[in-house]
């Protein structure tokens, strides 16, 4: 990162931004980790570190988080609370900012029947947003969770949250949006966006509401890498909506050229959302693609 | 009331293993409601047992065996017993426990939740006896209790049709509870921040918690 603008400066700045993500092993190969950093690097301005997503126990995004460090990128540790209870959580915040971690991510985290250890007690102690609220505490007032006790040394962390505009209820979407800002988020991450006539309207009640004006809000997108892949998203993904036209794209392709079709697909809706009000950068969520967001970034003239 | 459901026979077995005495206590509360140890599955069980082992097995079923009164009037039939299994709560199996240490108890049933009777025998979950009631702020649904994330400020980003994105039809507690207070006309209530809680069950010496110890 040396001189260059961190993912807070850019946005501060009025910049457009984009991050990535990269989804740590389930090993503790910490190559794996290095080798996709490397395809991150200098491509996007931050990425993304998964917390165990899934419920799979992978290697912790703490971890894999400065190992990214040492590589020259920029991580947003996503940090949920599933995992770990308010004595844990803000343990990690201090040793996250101690390790030089400059970006957090609240996130209440797949539930943990999905993964592999179904049997897991879940311990969500306290919310996500009850989590944006403790971190932004531990930063702005300087003190732990219930406590008057100033800390000798604060974090100063950039606190992100994530939203699923499409979720339902929906007209509840906006409000719980303007509860995790109002709690301290001070940038937002959504859930992957297809129909961006349906979040050009959810922008707009967000513009109107002045959110955009106190948080700012990157805009999600995921590459389709098939027609399977779309239906998937349809049928088992709450809040994802692939219009038909686009399924109907993915379908015609050939096999060949299915990943670049999806590839296409995805630079275009990008080019939409950078034009919607309100949108202050791009998350690109390339499943296990780290290899092609260098790719979509020039494709879409996202040069960072 | 507190819902259990019998352990399977194996397991019951299993711990009486090398008896050659039991007493199977049922309990006319909680478990009697929810047919998993009342009169009926006290004297099923005790049949299962004494045709399946040859063992000698008595019966009783105990008013409550929540209550130190009831338990107390046991004890004339304990004489001779090895064992007793408790087809009461995870309460009942430790008060028996506690007033008769000499003698092994079991638990024949798996204690599950607080809950309501519905139609046909079901029963569902509706209380984790938190000790930091906040019904009065959620349209009077438990969203600890019923959400699978526990979450107090909303949905999370799962929900769909209505339903919880973890499976079994379940309910999203937020959908419901959003419903309810748009119905009440009390939406706006939704808006504001509930802070963590400070578990009451945690705090410094309130776990083993008792009301009204002197």
């Amino acid at each position: 990162m040396n001189g260059r603008l961190t993912l807070r400066d850019k946005l501060e700045a009025g910049m457009f931004a984009v991050t990535g993500e990269l989804g740590p092993p389930k090993g503790c190969d910490g190559d794996v980790v290095r080798k996709k950093a490397a395809m991150l690097r200098g491509v996007v301005d931050a990425v993304n570190i998964t917390d165990n997503q899934t419920a799979i126990v992978r290697m912790s995004s703490f971890a894999a988080s400065v190992i990214c460090l040492q590589e020259g990128v920029e991580p947003v540790m996503q940090t949920t609370v599933r995992d770990r209870n308010r004595i844990a959580l803000q343990s990690d915040i201090l040793g996250a900012a101690a390790l030089g971690i400059k970006n957090v991510l609240c996130l209440s985290g797949d539930h943990q029947s999905f993964g592999d250890q179904p049997g897991a007690r879940g311990v969500n102690d306290i919310d996500s947003i009850q989590l944006v609220h403790t971190v932004n505490r531990m930063c702005s007032d300087k003190k732990i969770l219930h406590s008057e006790e100033q800390l000798v040394s604060a974090p100063d962390l950039f606190i992100g949250a994530v939203c699923n505009p499409f979720a339902e209820p929906r007209d509840f979407r906006p409000m719980r949006l303007k509860k995790k800002i109002d709690a301290g988020a001070r940038f937002i991450q959504t859930q992957c966006i297809y129909d961006t006539g349906a979040f050009k309207e959810f922008m707009k009640k967000i513009v109107d509401m002045g959110l955009h004006q106190k948080a700012y809000i990157l805009a999600g997108v995921m590459p389709l890498k098939s027609a399977g892949m779309a239906d998937y998203l349809n049928a088992k993904v709450p809040g994802v909506m692939v219009p038909k036209s686009m399924i109907g794209r993915m379908r015609s392709a050939s096999k060949e050229r299915a990943a670049d079709e999806g590839i296409d697909l995805c630079c275009e809706i990008i080019n939409e959302l950078k034009s919607i009000e309100g949108v202050s950068g791009i998350h690109i969520m390339a499943i296990e693609w780290e290899h092609r967001v260098r790719d979509i970034v020039e494709r879409a003239k996202l040069r960072v | 009331m507190i819902v259990a459901e019998l352990k399977p026979y194996d397991e019951i077995k299993s711990y009486l293993k090398g008896c050659g005495s039991v007493l199977v206590a049922g309990c006319g509360t909680c478990t009697s409601i929810c047919h998993s140890g009342g009169l009926r599955e006290t004297d099923a069980v005790a049949s299962r047992l004494s045709l399946d082992t040859g063992m000698k097995v008595k019966s009783i079923v105990i008013e409550r065996q929540c209550d130190d009164e009831f338990v107390a009037e046991i004890e004339y039939i304990l004489k001779g017993v090895d064992a007793v299994l408790s087809l009461g709560c995870g309460a009942g199996v430790q008060l028996i426990a506690e007033m008769y240490q000499g003698i092994r108890v079991y638990p024949g049933l798996n204690t599950e939740f607080a809950g309501t009777s519905h139609d046909r025998g079901i029963f569902i979950e509706r209380c984790r006896l938190c000790g930091n009631c906040m019904l009065g702020s959620t349209a009077g649904i438990c969203p600890l209790t019923r959400c699978a994330k526990g979450l107090q400020n909303g949905p999370c980003g799962g929900s769909e049709n209505g339903k919880c994105e973890t499976g079994d039809a379940r309910e999203c507690a937020w959908c419901l509870i959003i419903e309810r207070m748009k119905a009440q006309g009390r939406l706006d209530e939704l808006y504001s921040f509930a802070e963590p809680v400070k578990w009451p069950g945690q705090a410094p010496g309130r776990y083993n918690r008792g009301i009204g110890v002197k």
